[in-house]
């Protein structure tokens, strides 16, 4: 089966973001006043055939640990349907 | 006694040639590994040049950390044997495990390009024996990710241990402890955002890059001497 999965990629709390900060800072120039704690990270999309979600998701997983986030600083978020 | 150094060449490597002169210069074999190879030739030390392994594609470093050469890169440091990253080569060896923690954007947002000090804070590596404590040294940069970063704990053991080898002394990117290059644990694999290859010749405006690879040199002449029969 051939399912789609959604992945976000953001760095870990605590972790400074230079850009999410210039974002925060250029948005009170358009208007926007009160704008807090931008972060900016990485949204990957990919096809993958599998058993099933289950399975579709465990190898997604692992191809975060592995390849698609850095885990000494980027945390992710799986989703497959 | 002759030592060979290994220049791997991955697709989108730039630095290599400087180091290959840098090092030949200064009266080592060098030998040039193309990043498809499954294993290195025999060498006494190997070395990551600076450039866009990959294009930098997704992160620095992360295509590259699994092209064929490095599984052979990763045994020769797991028995001991020498590493130099320079520049992405450094942030190669970070996605790779074989340095502590990873290479971000440069808190400014710009890419860097220009003459920085570097504090040498231990002379007491294979890389730094040619300097004196806290000996200055003036050396380029080159990048857009050298903003070091490693979880608290870790950065304790590290310093604990005297991995951070090279500190900005005015930092430029905003790495943490304001590292500028690192080794790891064992003391064999060490990573650093400037360019000693850049730095290696009088006409370039400076010669403190020599110092590196020249306290490479000696600890391998060193070695070689001790190892060869009497």
């Amino acid at each position: 089966m051939s399912f789609a999965a959604h992945v976000v990629v953001m760095l870990k709390p605590g972790i400074a973001d230079p850009q999410g900060q210039t974002i925060e800072r250029a948005l009170p120039a358009l208007g926007y006043e009160g704008v807090t704690e931008v972060r900016v990270g990485k949204h990957i999309e990919l096809r993958l055939d599998a058993d099933d979600a289950e399975d579709a998701t465990r190898r997604v997983n692992q191809m975060c640990e592995r390849l698609l986030a850095n885990p000494v600083i980027e945390s992710y978020e799986v989703s497959v349907r | 006694m002759s030592v060979r150094a290994g220049v791997v060449v991955f697709p989108g490597s730039n630095c290599e040639q400087d180091c290959r002169r840098s090092l030949h210069s200064l009266g080592a074999d060098v030998d040039m590994i193309w990043h498809a190879e499954k294993s290195l030739p025999v060498v006494d030390i190997v070395v990551l040049p600076g450039g866009f392994a990959h294009g930098d594609y997704l992160r620095t470093g992360a295509i590259a950390r699994f092209s064929p050469v490095m599984e052979a890169v990763t045994e020769h440091a797991r028995a001991g044997g020498l590493v130099i990253g320079i520049c992405n080569g450094f942030q190669i060896l970070c996605e790779a495990g074989l340095l502590p923690g990873a290479l971000q954007k440069n808190s400014g947002l710009k890419f860097l390009c220009k003459w920085v000090q570097l504090r040498v804070d231990n002379p007491a590596t294979a890389f730094t024996s040619r300097a004196e404590p806290g000996q200055v040294l003036r050396i380029p940069i080159n990048h857009f990710e050298g903003n070091w970063y490693c979880d608290p704990a870790t950065l304790e053991r590290m310093r604990d241990n005297g991995q951070v080898v090279l500190r900005y002394v005015d930092n430029p990117n905003g790495a943490l402890d304001d590292a500028a290059g690192i080794v790891n644990e064992a003391g064999n694999v060490f990573g650093l955002m400037p360019h000693p290859e850049r730095a290696c010749d009088v006409l370039l405006g400076s010669e403190d890059g020599a110092l590196i690879f020249g306290s490479v040199l000696d600890r391998l002449r060193t070695r070689s001497s001790a190892a060869a029969p009497a």
